[in-house]
């Protein structure tokens, strides 16, 4: 069994304080995901003044005010853009996106795709709930067939998107999912996010207990972890067919990792070489 | 010479460039080192020109996915501390106002051009129109103050993209570069070298001890302190309402007393920020208002007019938001007749009407993608005049 046990890591030195009490409802799993990220950064020996942190709107969208970093909540969607901006800008900061499953595929699909495409290195920690929580539970685009929200009264219809799967076609150079029930595991895959020189697409499976459990009849919280859990099998044991785990095509662990350049040092590489022939060219010539 | 003079150097005094070339120009004069934009016409000649001149002076350019994430990478950039500037014409202008009106509440520098064309929706993508005066001025949600400022020649351009960022950054807002098609690809011979020393100005940054220092807190000037990452203030901003300290907040009085401040924060500072062109204003009968490449057919059009003996004047707002309306108030008194020639079915018409509150206000409404010519508004001046003098004697 694997228990929390970096003694050195006190969470309240991650966090301001000061917004105590958290806004999240009780049972709520994102919490749980913000704690592995701050648990992976405590261990990497990030520095808090060049953390910055881009998030969008919703619930995942509010996790930024409680960092103790330089925090940026900005407009539905588009946290990939904003960050994007940032992390070219100040080759020098650590950026790390928090977006839900709404904020990320939905209105900021467009954004996903082409952060993925680009490989500027960024970290995108995306809470996936299956719902929009903070409008009251809407259908997402992870929502499963066949779950009622508030608007899919008759059960959702749509299928719904493997956002792992989406991201490793958009060419993501590291993809990874896991659960909130692992959390040494999921803290392991978000600093393996954070370590990877390139766009890192990590998906943490949350659960909203309040509004998409209760609609669902899915239980208590702790219910519905452990039901992701099962749900849910290591990418390890993906094509073997006697595992513990039912057939699911939602692996979880490190999916895609693949080396492919960076686009800020690429973009930097280039303008300093054609800078240099310029200048050599000023030296020689009139 | 550094990499930063060198691209700076006019390769002659005298050059034959575009408006939006002058706007790329003046830019990297002004210190922006970041763009972001998605190809637009009549606009994409910023972009093309800033994908060669940004990397020669350690800037960063790049052409993003949409015009949504164009304007958003372009303020992620400024809050990271870069001057950060987007371009784009009327449908990329439209996608933009939610992050414009980001960029207005959090009071985040940076500069959006619009070059205009015509409308509705894809309407002439390379017919010139001035059909987003009013969507400058209001065209994202809610109450924010904005900056747009109008230029009406190649010059201008980048005299005014130099001051755009000066306002941009000492006053913390975005600033919108208001042009139409017209003067955007109009190639005129300009010199730029005697504009050299035009005023560049930063960001005033946050110092002192973290703990003193709240984002939102500002000082008679009603222009808060930046901070950027790295500074050590680890601060929050968010774009919902919030209070000095960063925070959201729901608190009637910290919302209106900060909502307060950013709504009122140009009204100390309208010296640096009105700026106008009054032609012929002192004796003129005809007072014409009109900005881009209107005003430059009045500007024809005043000859013209003068030749057969009607008195025309022109009032040309280069600052169009906030309309510098105490000078117009000033040249319009004496008019008898005042007339706004615009492309577009009736906005900036709306805006004099407002301002000289009771005075017949006439106009020439053209939206079919031809400029209003000279002859037009000379004719146009003229019957006005010889009304008004007609109603004068009737009397």
């Amino acid at each position: 069994m694997i228990v929390d046990s970096a003694p050195a890591f006190d969470v309240r030195e991650y966090l301001r304080l000061e917004m105590m009490p958290h806004f999240l409802c009780p049972g709520c799993g994102h919490g749980i995901a913000l704690r592995a990220l701050l648990w992976a950064v405590h261990e990497l020996g990030m520095d808090k003044d060049k953390l910055a942190v881009v998030s969008g709107i919703g619930c995942a969208g509010r996790l930024s005010a409680y960092i103790d970093a330089s925090t940026f909540h900005v407009t539905h969607g588009r946290p990939l853009a904003y960050a994007t901006g940032l992390a070219l800008a100040r080759p020098d900061l650590h950026v790390v996106v928090i977006t839900g499953d709404g904020d990320c595929l939905a209105i900021g699909g467009n954004h996903l795709i082409h952060a993925c495409r680009r490989n500027l290195k960024l970290t995108c920690l995306m809470l996936n709930n299956e719902v929009y929580g903070m409008t009251g539970g809407q259908v997402s685009p992870t929502t499963s067939e066949t779950r009622l929200t508030t608007t899919t009264p008759l059960g959702n219809a749509e299928p719904n998107f493997d956002a792992c799967a989406l991201a490793a076609a958009a060419g993501a150079s590291f993809v990874g999912r896991e659960v909130t029930h692992h959390v040494p595991k999921l803290k392991e895959l978000i600093r393996a996010g954070l370590e990877h020189p390139g766009f890192a697409f990590v998906e943490v499976l949350t659960d909203c207990t309040e509004i998409f459990g209760r609609k669902n009849e899915l239980g208590s919280s702790a219910e519905m972890v452990l039901r992701q859990k099962s749900e849910l099998r290591p990418s390890a044991y993906r094509d073997e067919v006697d595992t513990p785990f039912r057939s699911n095509d939602m692996p979880t662990g490190i999916l895609v990792k693949i080396e492919r350049p960076e686009y800020g040092a690429a973009y930097r590489k280039a303008a300093a070489a054609q800078r240099a022939s310029k200048a050599g060219a000023n030296k020689g010539g009139a | 010479m550094n990499a930063v003079e060198q691209a700076l150097a006019p390769k002659a005094a005298l050059r034959l460039i575009s408006g939006n070339h002058a706007c790329a120009l003046g830019a990297i004069a002004a210190g922006c080192r970041f763009f972001a934009g998605y190809p637009i016409t009549p606009s994409s000649e910023v972009a093309e020109r800033l994908s060669r001149l940004l990397p020669e002076v350690d800037g960063v350019f790049v052409q993003m996915e949409d015009e949504i994430a164009s304007i958003a990478a372009a303020i992620g950039a400024s809050m990271g501390g870069v001057k950060a500037l987007t371009a784009s014409s009327g449908p990329g202008f439209s996608l933009k106002q939610e992050n414009l009106g980001y960029a207005a509440g959090a009071e985040i520098p940076c500069v959006i051009v619009n070059a205009m064309r015509g409308g509705p929706s894809t309407g002439m993508p390379t017919r010139p129109a001035q059909g987003d005066i009013m969507q400058s001025r209001w065209g994202s949600h809610g109450d924010y103050p904005i900056l747009v400022l109008a230029p009406a020649s190649v010059r201008e351009i980048y005299d005014e993209t130099i001051r755009a960022f000066a306002l941009a950054e000492t006053l913390r807002t975005p600033v919108v570069l208001l042009y139409d098609q017209v003067i955007a690809q109009l190639t005129e011979t300009v010199d730029l070298a005697d504009t050299q020393g035009r005023a560049r100005a930063e960001r005033t940054w946050a110092s002192g001890p973290r703990a003193a220092y709240r984002p939102y807190a500002a000082g008679a000037d009603g222009i808060p302190a930046m901070s950027r990452p790295g500074d050590g203030y680890r601060v929050h901003t968010t774009g919902l309402n919030h209070a000095e300290n960063g925070f959201p907040t729901q608190n009637p009085q910290a919302v209106e007393r900060n909502l307060g401040r950013l709504l009122t924060k140009f009204d100390k500072h309208r010296e640096v920020i009105d700026s106008w062109q009054a032609l012929s204003c002192d004796d003129a009968e005809v007072l014409i208002v009109a900005i881009g490449i209107s005003a430059r057919a009045a500007t024809r059009a005043i000859g013209l007019a003068r030749a057969r003996g009607v008195r025309a004047g022109l009032f040309r707002p280069i600052t169009l938001w906030p309309f510098p309306e105490k000078a117009l108030r000033e040249v319009a008194a004496k008019a008898r007749a005042v007339l706004v020639p615009e492309m577009n079915a009736g906005q900036l018409s709306l805006e004099v009407e407002r301002i000289l509150g009771g005075k017949r206000v006439d106009a020439i409404h053209r939206y079919n993608g031809e400029p209003i010519t000279p002859a037009e508004i000379a004719e146009r001046a003229e019957s006005l005049v010889s009304a008004a003098v007609a109603k004068g004697k009737s009397k």
